[in-house]
């Protein structure tokens, strides 16, 4: 027979203001199993927890109930306490007195009814708990990132740092993501190279790091501490222990086509770096526009290379690898304006571009060399409107969230055309200036003082006359329509999950938000963690944000992967789905709902009811994948599956106990 | 094809020459249509600024006459008149209430089942543009025309269902089947001010001459509209445009179904081209060898 103890927390006045926490501890004094009940101030406090392993001496208690929080909160706190007080810590039951009840509610009387209904449900509970224990498993002490933007390679280093192997996984060429793309960062304006290239340097150099560029992850299986993954490196056409990165072809190869690192603004060859200081410094060949790989004509940079790396039969190459844990840093992409602007002419004009062509722009080591020109005649604008939240904040056409950084790189951009042009007019259209940050607010002040025209109002409309823009829109602080005629529109285009994102979150299995971000275990409190064990989040594949919110999130994502990896087991959560052969159909309806792939329909041997052999089809559930969910045990039809600590049993005698 | 048809106000009056084309266009396509018998103006601007109700029902009462006569589709040429059929059915298809008022106020059932269309998807989006380019005989070859839709027929999307508010293409892809040349211009669904010309005209000018400035600086030969009272500010008002502007426009304007009867082989005589105050003569004379005029 179970006795349990239940203890009645006030959370200070959070539930004692709506609940007579007092009354329900006498109460629960009359629930089957229950042999003693308190009630305390702060239950979670030190003295709180002590008063409970005193009771538990005491009294011989053998469950406990604390009545007091969300368990989201403070379950693991008193599982602890259990277990220093020498009880199974699976013996707990908590009762959410605060959330589901005291702060839901005003009145007191009716308030405290439900509270005692709730303790009654969670006695009843304990009364069913069994001890459970936990078992290990091993951790490969090697780290996955996937994506090497300023999130990927910040993660990596400080893994790395910590003396753990990490594998680096970029799809493109070359690693850096977007910050090297830009000229200068907010707020401080200091030139986003000469911070970001340095990193990739040392990504390269690091001794614990290894570095697959071009390469695409393709399969991934197992589980935390030991992921069994996949990786597929595109064919570079290029033998880069041969290659000594000269750059003699990239000058002799006679087809050119738009370089995708200036946005179609510059042109590339088709033996190509991204750009000059890319990481891996060596370059590919682009496999759809080069001649000798198409029509089998030309074939000149082979003949050029001094080392004979070019090798035009290189295939792709596969690897597999095992991790203990993963980081997702994929990043962003902008929004494909052209598809949904018609009223921004749908991409017809050339000298309306996006933020990041302006970046490209503006930057001394892009195309047009640090000048500001307009794309249609290389001319230089005298007039340019920026437009913010061009697809963000917009559901009825695109997205409904904020883009974060557009504010703040707007503000930037306006400052650095009156920098380059001081003459230049400089319009900024939009809806607020979200300028949250340190010194955030202070340069976008600073960019007012620079001359630049604020104002609030979206634009319906861009057309060309002649070689300039018409730029029609409202100010809807003086209730008016305006008209700018411009030499230059930038739009501020909204950040989007990078393309394939969704794809590859079911490669690692878990699932992104409704926009296709990736969904975060915890809004607050597990920032970095997907729902899924071992899978942990870094830059802007979570969220749109900027490059210090995600330099931060890496940082974050790395301390918890090196605390993983810091492990050589790790004890496994006991709570997980057990199905029972016995009265499993093998219907195969618990596998298509398990978020996390947890469930395998395996071949077992046994006899029918005559004793001959056969083969059955069962479920079997994966402990180190499965996450205790329990999705699977409401669709089992025969009830053959359960998950521990959440039993069905267990569940209809705290259904039962209310009825009682 | 069977059509109700509601030629509206206009199309008895300033848009005469327009009803003209619509039948021309009707009958080479092998489309029948029947004009709604007894019915009444759709209220136009005059209604939905006095009031709600009567906003709603007096087109509601032309689309319960053709509902009754049994006909599944309304053919509607005006874009005033397309917009008011249109938001009529949505309001009383989104509110069981207001069907059961505007019945009674109608004397009359009003289901708001029928399939309201301009002329334009009528022609361009229900006949196919295969079936068209057979009886193109005179292709109107070189012709470089602004299809201009202005705002009626296109907004609000949700209940005109325009192919595309900001850059809509049904009229310029017709154009292009009879031989024509559509432009790419920024004009296309801007508002060419409707009758507030005669209130305001300071205002209702500046919109006229804008959509002629920006037509005229991509080239074009010649306007194309889908509805009379746009033809009559573009065509009419050119002259007190140039007189205000100092400019020296002089765009021919053409109903959109006028241009697809002269690919049909019809010749200016067999509809209003003389109506026009812009003349086309020296165009067709240009285009077609004068077989048109
Ligand atoms: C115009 C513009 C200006 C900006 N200016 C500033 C500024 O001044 N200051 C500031 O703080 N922030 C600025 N930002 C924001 C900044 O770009 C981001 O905060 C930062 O780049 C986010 O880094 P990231 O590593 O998360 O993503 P990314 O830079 O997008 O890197 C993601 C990387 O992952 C790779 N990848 C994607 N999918 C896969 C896959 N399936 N497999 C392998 N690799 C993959 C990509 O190729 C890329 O290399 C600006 C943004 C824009 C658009």
């Amino acid at each position: 027979m179970r006795r349990i103890g239940v203890f009645i927390c006030h959370c200070g006045s959070n539930i004692a203001a709506t609940v007579d926490c007092a009354k329900v501890a006498e109460a629960a004094r009359g629930f089957p199993g229950v042999v003693y009940s308190a009630d305390y101030k702060y239950m979670c406090s030190e003295p709180g927890q002590e008063f409970i392993k005193a009771a538990i001496a005491q009294e011989d208690l053998n469950a406990i109930v604390v009545a007091s929080c969300t368990p989201r909160m403070h379950e693991l706190t008193f599982r602890k306490t259990l277990a220093n007080g020498g009880l199974n810590p699976y013996l707990f039951e908590m009762a959410n007195l605060r959330e589901q009840c005291s702060w839901v509610h005003t009145d007191k009387e009716k308030a405290t009814v439900k509270a005692i209904d709730l303790v009654k449900m969670a006695a009843a509970k304990a009364n069913k708990n069994e001890e459970l224990t936990s078992s290990t498993m091993p951790v490969h002490k090697k780290a996955l990132v996937i994506g090497a933007g300023i999130a990927g390679m910040q993660a990596a280093l400080d893994i790395a740092d910590a003396g753990h192997q990490v594998v680096l996984v970029e799809r493109e060429p070359t690693i850096g993501g977007k910050m090297p793309m830009l000229d200068k960062t907010f707020p401080t304006m200091d030139c986003s190279a000469c911070i970001s290239t340095p990193k990739m340097v040392e990504v390269a150099q690091h001794p614990n790091i290894e570095l697959l560029a071009y390469a695409e992850v393709t399969e991934v299986k197992g589980f935390i501490g030991s992921f069994t993954v996949q990786i597929r490196q595109k064919a570079k056409y290029v033998d880069h222990d041969k290659c000594t990165g000269c750059g003699l072809c990239e000058t002799k190869c006679p087809s050119k086509v738009p370089n995708e690192y200036d946005l179609g603004l510059g042109q590339r060859a088709c033996i190509y770096k991204p750009f000059a200081q890319a990481v891996p410094n060596k370059p590919v060949i682009d496999p759809l526009h080069c001649r000798k790989l198409v029509d089998n004509k030309c074939g000149l940079c082979a003949k050029v290379c001094p080392t004979g790396a070019v090798n035009y039969q290189d295939a792709e190459r596969l690897f597999t690898d095992t991790f203990g844990a993963i980081v997702m840093a994929t990043g962003y992409d902008l929004y494909p304006w052209e598809e949904i602007y018609g009223e921004y002419g749908y991409g017809r004009f050339p000298d309306v571009i996006t933020g990041l062509q302006f970046e490209r722009m503006v930057n001394a080591s892009g195309p047009t060399g640090g000048k500001l020109k307009r794309p249609s005649d290389g001319q230089e604008p005298k007039s340019v409107v920026f437009i913010k939240c061009v697809g963000s904040r917009e559901p009825a056409k695109a997205k409904g969230y904020c883009s974060r950084a557009c504010c703040m790189y707007t503000a930037k951009h306006a400052h650095q055309v009156l920098d380059k042009i001081p003459d230049a007019a400089v319009y900024v259209f939009y809806m607020d200036v979200r300028a949250a940050g340190k010194a955030y607010d202070e340069f976008y002040e600073a960019t007012l003082k620079d001359g630049a025209v604020y104002l609030r109002g979206r634009v319906s409309k861009i057309y060309q006359e002649g070689s300039k823009l018409i730029v029609k829109g409202e100010d809807s602080l003086l209730g008016r329509p305006v008209q700018v005629t411009a030499d230059l529109v930038v739009l501020a285009t909204a950040m989007i999950p990078s393309q394939g994102s969704r794809e590859l979150a079911q490669t690692v299995g878990f699932l992104p938000d409704l926009d296709g971000w990736y969904q975060e275990a915890h809004p607050k409190l597990r920032p970095v963690e997907t729902p899924t064990a071992g899978v942990f989040l870094a830059g802007a594949c979570q969220g749109p944000k900027d490059i210090p919110d995600t330099v931060a999130q890496a940082g974050a994502a790395a301390a918890k992967v090196c605390g993983l990896l810091s492990k050589s087991q790790l004890e496994t959560n006991p709570m997980t789905a057990r199905s029972n052969p016995a009265i499993c159909s093998g219907c195969g309806l618990c596998v298509a709902v398990c978020p996390y792939k947890a469930i395998q329909l395996i071949s077992l041997a046994d006899r029918d009811r005559y004793g001959k052999r056969i083969n059955r089809t069962v479920a079997d559930v994966n402990h180190g994948l499965c996450q205790g969910c329990g999705a699977c045990t409401v669709t089992c039809r025969s009830g053959a599956i359960d998950l521990q600590g959440f039993k069905n049993n267990q569940i209809l005698e705290e259904v039962d106990a209310l009825w009682r | 094809m069977k059509y109700a048809y509601y030629p509206g106000c206009s199309l008895d009056a300033t848009g005469i020459e327009y009803d003209i084309a619509n039948k021309l266009v009707a009958r080479t396509l092998g489309i029948e249509l029947v004009e709604i018998p007894d019915w009444n103006c759709c209220g136009a601007t005059s209604a939905h600024t006095t009031n709600h109700l009567l906003a709603l029902a007096l087109p509601a009462r032309n689309l319960a006459i053709a509902e009754a006569h049994g006909f599944e589709q309304v053919a509607v040429p005006c874009a005033a008149c397309f917009a008011r059929c249109k938001k009529t059915a949505a309001a009383v298809q989104a509110s069981p209430d207001l069907q059961v008022q505007i019945s009674e106020v109608i004397g009359m059932t009003y289901a708001a089942k029928s399939e309201i269309l301009s002329y334009l998807d009528v022609i361009g989006k229900k006949t196919g543009l295969d079936h068209i380019k057979k009886h193109v005989v005179q292709p109107l070859t070189g012709l470089k025309i602004a299809a201009y839709y202005g705002c009626l027929l296109v907004r609000p999307v949700d209940i005109t269902q325009s192919d595309d508010p900001e850059n809509p293409m049904v009229m310029d892809r017709l154009l292009q089947v009879i031989g024509a040349e559509p432009i790419a211009w920024d004009y296309k669904t801007e508002c060419c001010g409707a009758s507030q010309v005669v209130p305001v005209p300071q205002l209702g000018k500046k919109l006229i001459h804008d959509i002629l400035k920006n037509a005229a600086s991509y080239g074009a030969d010649a306007i194309a509209t889908a509805c009379p009272l746009c033809m009559l500010n573009l065509d009419m008002r050119q002259k007190q445009i140039n007189a205000m502007f100092g400019t020296q426009f002089h765009i021919p304007v053409f109903h959109f179904t006028e241009l697809m009867a002269l690919s049909f082989g019809y010749s200016a005589q067999d509809f209003g081209l003389a109506k026009h105050f812009e003349s086309a003569e020296s165009l067709l004379e240009r285009m077609i060898g004068g077989k048109g005029a």
